[in-house]
């Protein structure tokens, strides 16, 4: 379950940006700000080494003593970051990956609809949203 | 009802069939349809035909480059990026590859189509070649989207030497 979810457009600047309510929200905006920079260092990465297989799902990106930060990135480069509580250790690798794949198809899903216009927010698709809303820790 | 039984019948070949034509068909009238709307004959009326038709285009190929690639981050470098073009998109939209892809390595790509389906209703030969580049402008459009998406600013033109053979110039922008 995910603490955080952001849709980082290819030219750095959020699409999306979504927290659990309850928490000081810039303090989540800053840590995937911060992520960004990792995202791009293991971008470049990628492209040196010579690897036959190019995966999509960045993994860990760094740590910290309450969160955790996933990456992924998409053929378009565009990325999604997930933060998720620390504590929650039941959460499993493939996991995280099923949760980012179910993120890429709903993100293609909007791109695919011809009312959105590519770059724009993504503010008014109720499926994204639900999608994100199953996705993020249900606080009451 | 009658066409959906028809391609329960055929299977999922016929389901596809169906689809191929439905695109031909929306494309002829989209064709048509923007040039009607146009009373200005001159050059000026004709060139915002096209440009609407490669807009529409370019649209969706943005849409179709972020679904189409499959699972893996798998375009090292431009020339994997047209190749993916020839065979994926091509396949994905004509139902079949393109014919043969050339280039000079530095930035132009030329692509290679013996038999374009939008272009093999028309006629054979040199008939109708002044027609035909309304025809092209929306799939040049296509080829734009999708490479844009996919990190690459280029300009695409088409052109025709004989029905239904042609050419798709692709090039690279590098700002």
């Amino acid at each position: 379950m995910a603490v955080c979810v952001a849709v980082i457009a290819k030219e750095n600047y959020p699409l999306y940006i979504r927290s659990v309510p309850t928490e000081n929200e810039l303090k989540f905006h800053y840590m995937v700000h911060t992520s960004l920079d990792v995202v791009d260092e293991k971008i470049s990465a990628m492209g040196k080494a010579l690897v036959d297989q190019r995966e999509l799902y960045l993994g860990l990106l760094y740590p910290t003593e309450d969160y955790k930060v996933y990456g992924y990135v998409t053929n378009s480069k565009v990325k999604f970051v997930m933060v998720v509580d620390a504590s929650n250790t039941a959460l499993r690798d493939n996991e995280i990956r099923s949760m980012f794949r179910k993120l890429h198809n709903s993100y293609t899903d909007v791109m695919c609809n011809p009312f959105y216009d590519p770059g724009d927010r993504i503010q008014s698709s109720r499926a994204f949203d639900g999608m994100v809303t199953s996705m993020m820790i249900q606080v009451c | 009802m009658r066409t959906r039984g028809a391609g329960r019948l055929l299977g999922r070949e016929g389901r596809r069939m169906a689809d191929a034509a439905l695109f031909e068909f929306l494309h002829t009238e989209m064709v048509a349809e923007l040039w009607a709307q146009d009373p200005d004959p001159g050059p000026g009326g004709q060139k915002m035909s096209l440009s609407v038709l490669e807009g529409m285009g370019f649209r969706v190929g943005q849409a179709l480059g972020e679904r189409l690639p499959r699972e893996t981050l798998a375009f090292r470098e431009e020339l994997d990026v047209l190749k993916f073009l020839c065979k994926d998109v091509w396949a994905a939209v004509f139902q079949k590859q393109m014919d043969s892809l050339r280039t000079n390595h530095q930035g132009t790509y030329v692509l290679q189509d013996h038999s374009f389906p939008l272009l093999i209703r028309m006629a054979s030969g040199l008939q109708y070649l002044e027609e035909v580049p309304k025809f092209l402008a929306f799939t040049c459009g296509l080829l734009r989207g999708t490479l844009s998406t996919l990190g690459i600013k280029s300009l695409v033109t088409a052109s025709v030497a004989a029905l239904p053979a042609c050419k798709f110039q692709v090039v690279i922008q590098r700002s």
